[in-house]
């Protein structure tokens, strides 16, 4: 493999996302919160990079950031996201449109409520082309038609007259994705792409994925909340809680060796590692509410090290080794409890 | 697609065919159908006659039958005013009620997609504040007093608009327009906006975005496509309750429609015309309801293949 | 003992502004309904109307109904003549506010049976029909796809003529026409309720169907009814204004608001307080009640309840919030 060396942030051109510091803010009828806290990351081309972190940790929050997605309530109150060159949230709207496409594009998680239920599937597959190519709606629907058999839907030329209420959950997940890489862009976001899929289904979608972005190069932003998936997957791994990055490396070294006591939990609590008859361990408690995330480290609530230091200062994300980091102030000790 | 028309035609005649057999044993159910096309001081040799002349006496069943092939020839009998057939009456009011109601629905819908949009994509904004007092307008003021306030305003006292009638042109249709018009466009307005504000937050409206779908194209083809079955729903609903405004503004303005001679001639007791234009704007109805069930249709495809699967 | 007199001071804590439940409910919607102004003036406006619908015609004596040949045409807001004349006289000289009041009494005698009546049937004939399912809501629902399709004034315009229009068949056919609206949402809630657990719980215990829509469905369903009640109370007195107003609703000599506004609009040249007055009362009302129908629906919504407990200010800026979410 090659992600350790292409890790150590010294080969620039081989990044495809970097994000810096990128910090969101909810505004909700009980308050505002910072729903994502000072997020930083980079995504190698070719690689798979997933954001791991239980529901409500900020991580897809995140990548609607990234893609420019935010609901009107959300708002990016600090950061940069660089692809390219250029930053994402400093360009204009329109000059970003012009991006969404060729150089970013997003992988829904539900792909029945994503696609839009009154138009035949091949007229949105033929969107992307029609939007930044300016083809005539017979080249596009070409266009979609390649792209359907490319994306493992049989008979493509019949089906595309389809609606996608037509189609079954893998498909419509497969027709997500052909809309995705329509126009091979740069850094694809897959917001948990196979969650609402059984398994068998699962593994053939991102078997897909990974093909896709071998063909394409792409760096992969991968978010979900199932370890087995970023076991499998992914290339690096960045480990959400509470909105902020608390851990981040390659794979296999974070999984393990751990140094964060919260990833040390994730995955204590996962059976295959557990003995038959044994106690399942599971992390105690519950992830802060985001309205009261106490001062000092937001997992001290939770945590089997915590110290008075936890509770008076926040730990920042800093660089254990080569491509590893992270946020505890006992992160070195921690590689040995 | 031929299926789901059959289908619906055939529910959509349930109705109808209440409506017509209703009007039949009502009229009979009062003992004797001739007092209705009387007039009160009718004397009862007069009454025996026009019995016998019409049928009245008859067993039921025959009566049924001669109503039945009545209704299917278009003949309700004479108008009782001026002798003139009933049917014909009615079918002459017709299209200035048609008029009347078409501007004002077009205007209703044209009107209430920019408003409620707006109104959606500007919460609190100035459409938004416009779209909640219209709709509180339409639940809460009667539109005949709106008429009579808006008669009173423009045309006694600043004499700018004619106080009723068809005879000054363009400027006789205003008043009867935004009377009419002020329920269908407060509460369409009011469901375009709920339907963009789903739709503007629905999934599907953020995938075109990260294609790098423009703001036009988001509201235009995504938004608002999803956002008007809902909107043809309740359009239809509309266009069907216009009847009931249709009768008070024609009465008001002198609209020489259906609506006036249906009030016509029940204050002068012209049962035939009253039937007549009673039965011509239930199939009037009827068809509308046949209308937007394939406007739905073909808006949404699930909704074909829900109603022939 | 000390973990019991510790438990005792929880609940007391608990319980200190809350004595009963009952009572509890009570105060905190008195509380809700001060702390929303429009809302509060909206329910004392109906207040005054029904105590005048009661009690007013007991207090005008004859000016409403015996003509003073003396006082005709009378202009408004004058005092001259005594507080029965200051909306005014009509041309035979009968005090404009004692005939707003006496059509109060009408107007409120049409309106309040039709929607007692009707949300009674309704929700009776709904509950049923959702609870049994089957062949009994198929043909509830398509009685009321029937009575919906066709506008009511169609309905009310034939069977006016033939038969007499009067109060009682007024009641009657707005009746008829607004059944629908509270069997289609009595059937939809009870249809969903019959599938709950509690009300699975019940049937197991062998409880008459009766005996579940009763108490365990009704109680669920009536709070959706009654909000639905409030505003299709205006859609009633709206219904009969406009039928009094076309000729074909409430006769002379009784008199209906509706009924005043036709009889003053030839007039509207000269004596413009005769059609303007009684508008005003169906407006001020109407208005009301749709108001007071808002903010049922959002006290008996726990969901939104919290929109009552705040400042007007903060609420715009929060529904702004939820509605882009």
């Amino acid at each position: 493999m090659t992600t350790i060396s292409s890790a150590g942030g010294g080969q620039m051109d081989g990044i495809g996302l970097d994000v810096d510091g990128l910090s969101v803010d909810v505004h909700t009828p009980q308050g505002t919160a910072r729903a994502v806290d000072g997020v930083s990351f980079r995504a190698f081309r070719g690689q798979t990079l997933a954001l791991l972190g239980e529901s409500g940790c900020g991580k897809s929050m995140t990548a609607h950031a990234i893609a420019g997605l935010l609901e009107p309530t959300a708002e990016v109150v600090a950061g940069t996201v660089h692809l390219n060159g250029a930053d994402l949230l400093s360009l204009s709207r329109k000059k970003r449109r012009k991006l969404a496409g060729p150089m970013l594009s997003i992988v829904f998680q539900d792909a029945l409520t994503a696609l839009n239920p009154v138009y035949k599937v091949g007229t949105q597959l033929a969107e992307p082309f029609r939007i930044h190519q300016g083809l005539s709606a017979k080249e596009a629907k070409e266009k979609a038609i390649e792209l359907m058999a490319h994306v493992g839907i049989p008979e493509p030329a019949s089906r595309i007259d389809f609606y996608p209420h037509q189609f079954s959950g893998g498909m419509r997940q497969r027709l997500l994705i052909a809309m995705a890489v329509a126009l091979s862009p740069k850094v694809l976001i897959a917001d948990e792409p196979t969650t609402a899929l059984d398994v068998t289904v699962q593994a053939q979608i991102l078997a897909l994925l990974a093909k896709l972005r071998e063909e394409h190069e792409m760096a992969v932003i991968l978010i979900t909340h199932d370890l087995a998936v970023v076991a499998e997957q992914a290339d690096r791994v960045a480990v959400m809680y509470a909105g902020r990055v608390v851990e981040e490396g390659p794979v296999e070294e974070v999984f393990e060796h751990p140094r964060h006591p919260y990833t040390q939990g994730l995955l204590a609590a996962v059976p295959v590692n557990a003995e038959r008859g044994a106690d399942l361990s599971s992390i105690p408690g519950a992830p802060p509410d985001l309205f009261s995330i106490p001062s000092g480290c937001a997992y001290q609530a939770r945590c089997p090290l915590v110290q008075d230091i936890c509770r008076a200062q926040r730990p920042r994300l800093e660089a254990l080794s080569e491509g590893r980091a992270a946020a505890c102030h006992f992160a070195q000790e921690a590689q040995d409890a | 697609m031929l299926t789901f028309l059959r289908q619906r035609v055939l529910s959509s005649a349930v109705p109808l065919v209440v409506v017509v057999l209703g009007v039949f044993l009502m009229a009979r159910l009062t003992g004797n159908p001739a007092s209705l096309y009387l007039p009160e001081n009718a004397t009862q040799q007069m009454r025996d006659e026009f019995s016998r002349a019409h049928g009245f006496d008859k067993p039921l069943l025959a009566q049924m039958v001669d109503y039945f092939s009545g209704v299917i020839r278009l003949d309700f009998g004479q108008s009782l005013r001026t002798g003139e057939s009933a049917s014909t009456m009615a079918l002459r009011a017709y299209p200035a009620t048609l008029q009347l109601a078409t501007v004002t629905m077009v205007l209703a819908v044209l009107l209430a997609i920019v408003i409620g949009s707006w109104a959606a994509l500007n919460p609190n904004g100035v459409a938004d504040r416009v779209s909640s007092f219209m709709s509180m307008t339409a639940a809460s003021v009667p539109d005949f007093w709106l008429a009579i306030v808006g008669i009173w305003i423009f045309a006694l006292t600043l004499g700018m608009l004619p106080t009723s009638g068809v005879d000054a042109g363009a400027l006789s249709w205003v008043l009867p327009i935004l009377t009419l018009l002020i329920r269908p466009l407060g509460v369409l307005t009011q469901v375009v906006r709920g339907a963009m504000i789903s739709a503007l937050s629905a999934p599907y409206v953020k995938l075109a975005r990260s294609k790098g779908a423009d703001e036009y194209r988001v509201i235009s083809r995504h938004a608002l496509r999803n956002a008007s079955p809902p909107a043809l729903t309740v359009a239809g609903d509309l266009a069907v309750g216009l009847v009931n405004g249709a009768v008070v503004v024609e009465t008001i303005f002198g609209w020489p429609g259906i609506g006036k001679l249906m009030i016509d001639s029940i204050l002068e007791r012209d049962f035939a015309v009253l039937q007549a234009a009673v039965l011509l704007t239930a199939v009037t109805i009827f068809a509308l309801n046949i209308l937007i069930d394939i406007g739905y249709a073909l808006l949404d495809a699930r909704v074909r293949r829900k109603v022939t699967a | 003992m000390t973990q019991d007199s510790s438990v005792a001071t929880l609940s007391a804590d608990a319980t200190a502004d809350v004595p009963t439940p009952v009572k509890a409910r009570s105060e905190r919607w008195s509380n809700m309904l001060l702390r929303d102004p429009m809302a509060a003036i909206a329910a004392a406006i109906l207040l005054v109307v029904a105590l005048v619908a009661v009690f007013g015609p007991l207090l005008i004596g004859e000016s409403a109904t015996r003509g003073n040949l003396a006082l005709t045409r009378l202009a408004p807001f004058g005092t001259a003549h005594g507080w029965e004349y200051f909306l005014g006289s009509d041309l035979l000289g009968r005090s404009v506010l004692g005939r707003l009041i006496l059509a109060t009494r009408t107007t409120m005698s049409v309106a309040v049976p039709v929607v007692l009546l009707s949300l009674a049937i309704g929700s009776i004939v709904g509950m049923w029909a959702g609870y049994h399912r089957g062949w009994r809501e198929t043909s509830a629902m398509r009685l009321a796809d029937v009575i919906l399709s066709f506008p009511s004034l169609l309905l009310a315009v034939v069977v006016l003529y033939i038969y007499s229009p009067n109060v009682a068949n007024i009641v009657l056919i707005l009746t008829i026409a607004r059944i629908p609206i509270y069997l289609r949402t009595a059937r939809a809630e009870s249809a969903e309720l019959r599938s709950r657990l509690f009300v699975d719980a019940a049937r197991t215990f062998g409880a008459s169907s009766g005996a579940i829509i009763r108490r365990h469905i009704f109680p669920v369903v009536l709070p959706t009814l009654l909000t639905v009640a409030a505003l299709d109370f205006c859609y009633v007195m709206l219904a009969e204004s406009s039928l009094s107003f076309l000729g074909i609703g409430v006769q002379p000599p009784d008199v209906s608001w509706g009924l005043m506004v036709a009889q003053g609009k030839s007039y509207l040249r000269t004596e413009w307080w005769l059609s303007i007055f009684p508008g005003l009362a169906i407006v001020i009302t109407t208005v009301s009640a749709n108001i007071l129908a808002a903010w049922v629906r959002i006290a008996t919504d726990p969901g939104q309840r919290w929109r009552l407990t705040t400042s007007r200010k903060r609420r715009s800026l929060r529904r702004t919030v939820m509605e882009a979410q």
